[in-house]
């Protein structure tokens, strides 16, 4: 089986069958990152562009390894150090990228939809590595990579995903792919950080942190933009921390294997307090490792297989 | 030169709306009367114009455009644009003072004034600033822009946020007979937003826009209006909360008028698909309750008239990522076609078609454009049935930017006739 479209922009254009690939994929890929000599052909001979519009440093290193470790060539463009700054479109930037005929383009941009936007000017690849307030799927699969791991499946679980809401990319992608695999979405936050009209998309809404955890599998923490305060959107990170953040007090009202996920990087105290992050039921470190891998798996199906992979 | 339009259905509402024959002479009506009766029967006319199975009907006039001459040429010149308005059946347009300088002084009124007449095409009525530079921070020189030749004044596009310059505003324009024209948007609200706040726009990660961003400002300037005793006309209504707002200020006796346009009762934020900019607009896109809505104040009064707010951008403005893109659509040249929907769907008849895109506008600018004797000849006919295919490669106007393109329309404009010359046939 291969994937059927040459991007992935979203999660809603993954079929159940493709996710599943994208995943079982991934995981044929975490032995390669536990060798010794952590490099594979297969791509040799390939280029990768990693566009990043927006800061990001984690996001970028890993789609970075994942293409070294896979023999590409992966080249980074800043915005900030591109034509841009003197004023180039997008659509420019587009144009001179596919002139250069790289095979992959992952793309970070602060604009919802500006890899979609880029995609249709273009003939290579496009993974979206984070669009505005709009998708994050290499994000919420490598979530539901490191949920498989814990839990064995993904259908009939309840997760729980708690914060911003409102201008998360993160928490859009990630109710797109949990629900669309069988489990139950609960979001919650301060009504001021629930969008209008998420329940459309498949999730539960809850204004209570202690309703939303009630009996779940996955607590996902999502991160506090501190900018944000200027919005009126909360008063103040200690209220926050208080009637949002999670506690050991407040995990012990999720199933009792339940475990806690977070994207990072995390504001300590503020949604999830030290204790928490740090705890045996933490796996936010599986997710930075499992990163890898899942972006690993991406470049190759995108590439045309798995095959050579098994070969080396 | 004198010109008969023969044997088309005539409408003009209120007044004809039978089988006609027009006279013209040197510019101006002559006479309307039955088919074959007319008082220079005996005479021979330079011009026969046979409008047989077609609507004859006083030219439309829109009173929202934008010309983006002077100043963003590229885009569209007072020719191009009026080029646009004819095809689209057009004997007038408003134009709006956001150019480059901006419509706040005598000079700029002039400008585009003389630069219509050369155009010689549709008429243009320019609308001035309510603010000088369009800032909100104090009156432009109302008198003088009156002597020019403005016919009302507006900060389009940019919401006059300051309650109290509004009340002036008004006040003060009314003293010199100018309309006061209200972009009805509280910024705030708003909120940098560039689509109508709702599931879609929570789904595609845009920020939203809520309703109530608009009908708030629609309620101050009624409630201003209630105050000062001045009319005042309510720009683009996209919201139901707005229509609701009006119709209630209507009962109450408030000298309001209102204007949608032809998007707002066609398409929904749906038609945002995957970031097209061609449906991001400002006022949004809104909900099919809000359409169903819109309509049914076309339906019962409460909005005036159709305009079409025609904003034409070139590739520069749209093809951009979503949030950075311009807001606005082409629509002189698919107003009629799309108008016509609500026609053939029986939503409305034919005459109160040509109230909302003639004769009310008209009203509310204090002219008269009735098709009796001594007016202008300022004519539309339309073939109601004609079925085309919207081809914005092939426009009239400069730019192409419309979620239309490809649409499958009935009925259009066949030929524009202003001060008795044909300026468009098909």
């Amino acid at each position: 089986m291969q994937l059927s479209g040459k991007d992935i922009l979203d999660i809603s254009s993954l079929s159940m069958d493709e996710i599943n690939l994208i995943l079982d994929t991934a995981e044929r890929m975490k032995e390669i990152n536990q060798r010794p000599v952590k490099k594979v052909p297969p791509l040799k001979g390939k280029t990768i562009v990693l566009f990043f519009h927006e800061p990001s440093t984690r996001t970028k290193l890993s789609f970075d390894i994942a293409a070294k470790r896979l023999s590409a060539d992966s080249i980074s463009m800043a915005a900030s150090s591109s034509s841009m700054v003197k004023g180039e479109t997008l659509l420019d930037t587009a144009k001179t990228l596919e002139a250069m005929n790289p095979d992959i383009i992952v793309i970070r941009h602060s604009s919802s939809g500006a890899p979609h936007f880029i995609a249709k000017h273009l003939k290579a690849s496009v993974i979206n590595g984070g669009d505005g307030m709009h998708a994050h799927p290499t994000q919420a699969l490598l979530d539901m990579m490191s949920v498989r791991q814990k839990k064995g499946r993904l259908d009939g679980l309840k997760i729980a995903v708690i914060g911003d809401i409102a201008h998360s990319r993160v928490a859009r992608s990630n109710i797109e792919g949990f629900t669309k695999m069988g489990s139950e979405v609960v979001v919650a936050g301060p009504p001021t950080m629930i969008p209008i009209g998420i329940e459309s998309m498949g999730a539960r809404v809850a204004y209570s942190t202690d309703e939303a955890v009630k009996g779940a599998d996955v607590v996902m923490m999502l991160r506090i933009q501190k900018e944000r305060q200027g919005d009126f959107l909360f008063p103040s990170e200690r209220e926050y921390a208080r009637e949002f953040g999670l506690n050991p007090k407040r995990l012990e009202k999720a199933a009792p294997d339940a475990i806690v996920m977070h994207p990072g990087p995390m504001n300590r105290g503020v949604e999830i307090s030290s204790d928490i992050a740090d705890c045996g039921r933490s796996v936010i470190l599986e997710q930075v490792s499992n990163g890898v891998a899942l972006r690993m798996a991406l470049f190759l199906l995108l590439s045309g297989g798995v095959k050579n992979v098994d070969e080396d | 030169m004198l010109t008969k339009i023969s044997g088309g259905h005539v409408i003009d509402p209120g007044y004809i709306n039978a089988r006609m024959d027009i006279w013209i002479k040197d510019g101006s009506i002559f006479e309307v009367c039955e088919e074959g009766k007319g008082t220079l029967e005996s005479s021979s006319p330079d011009r026969i114009i046979n409008a047989a199975g077609k609507i004859v009907v006083p030219g439309l006039i829109d009173m929202h455009v934008h010309l983006r001459e002077p100043g963003h040429e590229y885009k569209e010149t007072i020719e191009t644009g009026l080029k646009a308005a004819v095809a689209g059946g057009f004997t007038a347009v408003c134009c709006m003072p956001n150019t480059k300088p901006v419509n706040d002084n005598a000079q700029i009124t002039s400008f585009i004034l003389e630069k219509a007449r050369q155009a010689g095409l549709a008429k243009v009525y320019p609308v001035a600033a309510i603010s000088l530079g369009l800032k909100g921070d104090s009156l432009a020189e109302y008198a003088e822009l009156k002597t020019a030749g403005a016919i009302a004044v507006s900060d389009d596009g940019m919401p006059v946020s300051s309650g109290r310059l509004m009340r002036n505003a008004m006040e003060y324009a009314s003293c010199f007979g100018l309309l006061t024209i209200a972009h009805c948007e509280d910024h705030e609200l708003a909120c940098n937003g560039c689509m109508n706040e709702g599931s879609v726009s929570t789904r595609l990660g845009l920020r939203g826009i809520p309703n109530i961003s608009e009908s708030i400002m629609v309620m101050r300037d009624i409630e201003l209006s209630d105050l000062t005793g001045v009319p005042v006309h309510i720009a683009h209504v996209s919201a139901r909360e707005s229509v609701n707002a009006i119709r209630e200020g209507k009962k109450r006796g408030i000298k309001v008028t209102a204007e949608t346009a032809p998007h707002y009762f066609t398409l929904t934020d749906e038609a945002v698909g995957n970031y097209d900019t061609n449906a991001k607009m400002n006022p949004p896109l809104r909900t099919e309750t809000d359409r169903l809505a819109v309509i049914k104040g076309l339906e019962d009064g409460t909005l005036d008239i159709i305009a079409t707010d025609h904003a034409p951008h070139s590739v520069l403005e749209k093809e951009l990522e979503f949030d950075k893109a311009a807001n606005g659509i082409c629509g002189l040249e698919t107003s009629l076609g799309l108008s016509m929907k609500l026609v053939h769907d029986g939503i409305i008849g034919m005459e109160s078609l040509v109230r909302l895109m003639s004769t009310r506008p008209a009203e509310i600018l204090g002219k008269d454009n009735h098709l009796k004797p001594g007016n202008n000849a300022d004519i539309a006919i339309i073939d109601p049935d004609a079925e085309w295919k919207v081809d914005s490669s092939k426009f009239q106007g400069k730019s192409k930017n419309t979620p239309f393109n490809g649409w499958d329309l009935k009925g259009r404009a066949v030929m524009t006739i202003v001060d008795g010359r044909i300026v468009f046939e098909l």
